[in-house]
């Protein structure tokens, strides 16, 4: 990796050279976070670290069952232990309209429990102390009186004859599906199925995974009596959606609401929605009339808060027997949990999983899908993935190897043969996409030699010979990141548009304030560099805030890789408006006329006579002693930036694996890593995303799920049972890129955050399966732990892995 | 994460803990590097009145050979003690294949084999070892001192036969007939998790001939288990194919587990009769690929 250092921040001499901006921290500078600065040293701020004057400290008592009608509650032996202050039952909440709230999907999601408990972890009672030992200590001491009901832990069990109704509480609502939905053309997609050749069929299950940030959720809240005014220290993604959602659901004034992001230790989807602590917290404060911090432990996080996928799989693909696409058809299960509670565009209510097939040329398509209420934690966020595009092109790479082997057809030849060229953009595709740019066949090309292709196809027949199974696993994919446009994407009806406020101050130093929010992505790094390319201000020299609704201009957050794509080029914008005011400073220190002005990066100069030039810091003095007559004085702006479209980011990943047959186990050989997010603003940061984005794709394959027992007892509820990598498994990466930049984001970059995350997943599991051919095996569901693969090999039959989990 | 409220006490001396013990009965637990029991009270399925920290005791760091290939590891000798020692190598190869197995580093810059022994869990590592090793642990009261051979010491899942006014001072590994042979192959998800299986084997020979056998399990049972029966099948007899198999398949019968999200019954069996066969295979033939 090549660092680049900075010189520091003295004002470039006037000259008429160029300044260079790799050097001062511009676009393609891998300069070091600065937010590591702080956080190496243990002087980040996170929520646990906020501490105020009378703070009290709140504990949550859990449903220890998965459904169970509440007989009774007795609170009095919590009540009586000293130094409890408060303990607050769903019916005390229920007084102030707060035992329910809306989700991000339109349902409702109990705060805390009143009628029935509907999946193990719920809320069911908190209690406000002195100490959060005493708190919990309390929490044991509430009894509540459970009569146990029949729990739902499937799809398929929640559609059963017979199976017990889990939402009782919504009126009209006589099953358990919790929406249905379908997008494309069916008449066209059976027409072309009766034309095909052949017809690939694939059933599978994208396991139940969880964020699981380092940093759990929590929040501090204060709520001051006497100026009516709520402060509220939260660990969340999109702090500004909070700040709306806390007004239209506790009925608050938003004037006197502030949201504070603090340093937030991770999310990955996760801290997008609002979560009953909070709202209990807030509850609490303003019962107490004190602040009250709650600060949830690793099994409150894992067993409530937001999970990732659970979706089911059923699909067709219909073929020409010289591999052309002809149309794809999926239904698409989701298991949803007790609340339907995804984070999510408004108008779709299975994210964007119509995104699959989006670099594929393929004519034609049909989607159905539907949601299940189970007796589950609720969720179904965007983990590390712009809304359901993780199983969308999971699904797609997986029924890509089924149809390549139904066909006989080299895995490599089979996606030549279909990916979308490059003189095919704008592509529309089957589900309504319009995809912009790349250079799909390319970067195939690049992952192919890379990996050695041909070479390892030899080897592995060599070795499989002698009883060893190699295997080879490609995943092409391109995904839509960054939304919206504001036509199509909403969350409660709020646009999806994004900001940025930018304030040059007389030294020519700069603040900007954006409506995203970091959580680790570096963003205080990277929108410092797209200033510095637009105007020359050296990166140093400008500090990047968020995170306080107070304080920064309204955003809709970081998720789904829109920081780049929407804050990013907010930044762009502001900057040139920034730059458009500044030009008419320089004309008048310059004394010509604007139309005679150049800008070479960070400096303006006379056309035709270079060496008379003032810098963007001169001008920036101008702006406040000495502008023109009529000028306002100042020089700071905001720009709100509305995109006309997603990104199209592509990627190619190739895994190279070996199994053991005996005990099932695989390692992986190699990892060749093509991606292509348009223009890299931190070359480093970008490497460390797909690198972190690769990890998580190697975990969700190979260790990391959550599964349900017949009970509904969650199984990885801790992280004994939730297994996350460590740097002794998790496999080296090659990583090589191509440029394509993106024809309408202003410095032509595209998300790229999560490409990694939701592509990667399918190169390990096709490998393993390529190893596993000869067997018959054509699926295993993920994670492929070493007895599933065992199992597979050793009966050729394939492995499920839905819920209910079998034990002993 | 909030433990229970309870009483922390730090002596100095044994006699001091003793009288600790001896004070406060079953409300008392001894701490030693905490690795198990500092997660069970802040999980609260532990809550002792009082906790006996026996770190401050001098003396009970120590790892050193005995006459004949024999070992004591005293209470407060840490996973990493033996995963770094230079006595281990080459003279307790069972041991020092498992050390680097136990845990994470981190786990392993606390925690003690003598408290594993103690916590009992049928998935620690060190049980199995010691068990086919035929090890023993000492222990001391104020009635004196007796050795338990770790056959009776884990007495089930959890258990161990330790009274309430009992510490744990030392594991024995009595010296060897003949030369050591032994590994302990564990098949984990992850670093840091606990075993799917595990087989500890320990060999003593002369001159080619097997004159001790151990085998142990880990992880497929309700405790820890010794194969006694596939050891039995070694003693006296050659590393031969057929008795390879023979020894392989006595362990895998002699293996109770349960299907669990970690695998199948059947899966776990396997895994155990697989490790048994790689591992006397390599026997067979050092230089060969072992697993
Ligand atoms: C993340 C994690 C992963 C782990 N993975 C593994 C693994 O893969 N394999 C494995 O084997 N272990 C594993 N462990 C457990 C670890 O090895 C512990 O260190 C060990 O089980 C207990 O040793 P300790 O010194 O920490 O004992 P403590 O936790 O201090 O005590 C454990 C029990 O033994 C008692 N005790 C301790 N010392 C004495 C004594 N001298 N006399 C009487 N009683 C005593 C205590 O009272 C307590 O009941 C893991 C632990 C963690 C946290």
């Amino acid at each position: 990796m090549t660092q680049t250092a900075e010189p520091h921040a003295a004002s470039p001499a006037p000259t008429s050279q160029a300044l260079d901006e790799v050097k001062i921290g511009g676009l393609g500078s891998s300069r070091t976070r600065v937010e590591d600065a702080r956080f190496i040293r243990g002087r980040g701020n996170y929520v646990e670290d906020v501490t105020l004057p009378g703070m009290l400290h709140m504990e949550i008592l859990r449903s220890p069952l998965a459904h169970a009608r509440i007989r009774s509650i007795d609170t009095s032996a919590a009540w009586a232990i000293p130094g409890v202050k408060l303990v607050l039952t769903g019916e005390m909440a229920a007084q102030r309209n707060l035992a329910w709230m809306p989700t991000l999907s339109y349902d409702t999601q109990a705060v805390l429990a009143t009628d029935k408990v509907r999946f193990q972890g719920q809320e069911v009672a908190c209690v406000v102390a002195d100490d959060p030992y005493i708190a919990k200590d309390a929490c044991d001491a509430i009894v509540v009186d459970y009569e146990p009901l029949p729990p739902v832990v499937s799809p398929e069990q929640a559609v059963a004859p017979g199976a017990p109704l889990i939402r009782d509480d919504k009126a009209g609502q006589a099953d358990n599906i919790a929406y249905q939905w379908e997008v494309g053309d069916k008449d066209g997609t059976d027409a072309a199925f009766a034309r095909a050749d052949v017809v690939s069929k694939l059933r599978l299950h994208y396991p139940r995974s969880h964020p699981s940030p380092i940093e759990n959720c929590g929040a501090v809240a204060d709520f001051n009596s006497a100026t009516g005014k709520l402060t509220v220290y939260l660990t969340s993604q999109a702090p500004h959606i909070v700040r709306a959602a806390v007004a239209l659901i506790a009925e608050l004034p938003e004037h006197l609401i502030r949201i504070i992001s603090p340093d937030v230790g991770g999310g990955f989807g996760n801290k997008v929605p609002v979560y009953p602590g909070y709202v209990c917290a807030i509850l609490c404060s303003i019962l107490t009339a004190k602040p009250v911090k709650w600060i949830e432990d690793n099994t409150g996080n894992l067993s409530s808060t937001g999970f990732g996928r659970d979706m089911y799989l059923d699909s067709e693909m219909a073929l020409t027997s010289d591999g052309q696409i002809l149309a794809v058809r999926y239904h698409a299960t989701t298991d949803q949990g007790a609340f339907y509670a995804d984070a999510q565009p408004t108008k779709f209510k299975i994210g964007l999983v119509h995104s699959s097939f989006a670099c594929y040329d393929v004519p034609v398509g049909h989607i159905t899908a539907q949601g299940m209420y189970t007796n589950k934690a609720p969720g179904g966020v965007a983990y590390r993935c712009s809304f359901r595009v993780t199983e969308a092109m999971f699904f797609q790479e997986r029924m890509m190897q089924a149809a390549a082997d139904d066909l006989g057809l080299d895995q490599a030849e089979f996606r030549r043969r279909n990916l979308v060229d490059d003189d095919q953009f704008p592509y529309r595709t089957p589900f309504g996409f319009l995809t912009d740019s790349g250079q799909y066949h390319k970067c195939l090309q690049i992952g192919l030699d890379a990996i050695g292709y041909d070479d390892f196809l030899v080897e592995q027949a060599e070795a499989r010979k002698k009883g060893r199974l190699l295997g080879i696993g490609i995943s092409t994919m391109t995904e839509p990141l960054g939304a919206g446009n504001s036509r199509e994407y909403d969350i409660l009806g709020i646009k999806m548009f994004d900001s940025a406020e930018l304030r040059v101050h007389p030294t020519g130093k700069a603040v900007l304030k954006i409506g995203a929010q970091t959580q680790g992505q570096g963003h205080e790094t990277t929108f410092a560099q797209i200033v510095t390319h637009e105007l020359g201000i050296p990166a140093l020299d400008i500090v990047v805030e968020h995170g306080d609704t107070d304080h920064t201009p309204f955003g809709m957050g970081t998720y789904a890789s829109r920081s780049t794509p929407v804050a990013g080029a907010a930044t762009a914008m502001v900057a040139r408006k920034i730059r458009a005011k500044a030009r008419k400073l320089a004309a008048h220190l310059l004394e010509v006329s604007e139309e005679d002005v150049e800008w070479e990066l960070g400096r303006f100069y006379v056309r035709g006579a270079e060496s008379r030039g003032v810098t963007i810091q001169e001008c920036a003095m101008a702006a406040y002693s000495n502008m023109p007559d009529g000028m306002e004085p100042g020089l700071e702006n905001n720009a709100y930036y509305d995109p006309p479209n997603l990104t199209w980011p592509f990627a190619c990943y190739i895994a190279t694996v070996e199994v053991d047959p005996e005990t099932g186990v695989w390692d992986v050989l190699r990892f060749v890593a093509v991606d292509d997010c348009g223009v890299r603003i931190n070359p480093m940061i970008v490497e460390g995303q797909i690198m972190g984005g690769l990890t998580e794709a190697y975990a969700m394959s190979n260790m990391q799920f959550q599964t349900y027992d017949v009970d509904g007892n969650l199984v990885g509820a801790n992280y004994m049972d939730y297994l996350l990598p460590t740097a002794w498994e998790t496999p080296g990466f090659e990583l090589h890129e191509v440029v394509t930049p993106s024809p309408h984001h202003p410095i032509g970059a595209k998300g790229v955050g999560e490409c990694a995350a939701v592509g990667g997943p399918a190169a390990y599991v096709n490998a393993v399966l390529n190893a596993l051919r000869p067997t018959g095996v054509r699926n295993i569901d993920m994670p492929l732990l070493p007895d599933r693969v065992w199992h597979a090999a050793h009966t050729g039959d394939d492995v499920s892995g839905a819920p209910p989990f079998r034990t002993e | 994460m909030y433990p229970s409220r309870f009483r922390y006490e730090a002596p100095r001396s044994l006699d001091e803990a003793l009288a600790l013990l001896a004070e406060h009965g079953d409300e008392a637990k001894i701490l030693a590097g905490g690795q198990s029991l500092v997660p069970m009270m802040k999980l609260r399925f532990a809550a002792p009145g009082v906790l006996v920290d026996i770190n401050g005791i001098a003396g009970l760091g120590f790892h050193e050979e005995t006459a004949g290939g024999g070992l004591r590891v005293g209470a407060l000798c840490r996973h990493v003690d033996l995963e770094h020692s230079t006595v281990l190598p080459g003279a307790q190869p069972t041991m020092a294949a498992a050390a680097p197995l136990v845990a994470d580093p981190i786990v392993r810059t606390r925690g003690t084999l003598v408290g594993s022994l103690c916590h009992a869990d049928p998935q620690g590592d060190w049980a199995s070892v010691m068990l086919a090793l035929g090890g023993s642990v000492v222990a001391v009261s104020p009635r004196g001192r007796r050795t338990i051979p770790v056959g009776e010491f884990v007495v089930g899942t959890f258990q161990n036969a330790l009274e309430h006014d009992e510490i744990v001072v030392e594991a024995v590994v009595p010296a060897a007939q003949g030369a050591r042979a032994g590994s302990y192959l564990k098949l984990e998800r992850r670093v840091g998790d606990f075993a799917t299986a595990g087989v500890a084997m320990a060999l003593e020979s002369v001159g080619g001939q097997i004159l001790r056998a151990g085998i142990a399990l880990t992880g497929v049972g309700p405790a820890t288990i010794a194969a006694t029966e596939a050891a039995e099948a070694l003693v006296g007899a050659s590393l031969d194919p057929d008795v390879i198999d023979r020894a392989a398949e006595l362990a895998a019968a002699a293996a109770r587990p349960r299907t669990d999200h970690r695998g199948s019954a059947d899966y776990k069996r396997h895994v155990v009769a697989t490790f048994v066969r790689r591992m006397l295979t390599a026997e067979r033939a050092p230089a060969g690929a072992a697993a």
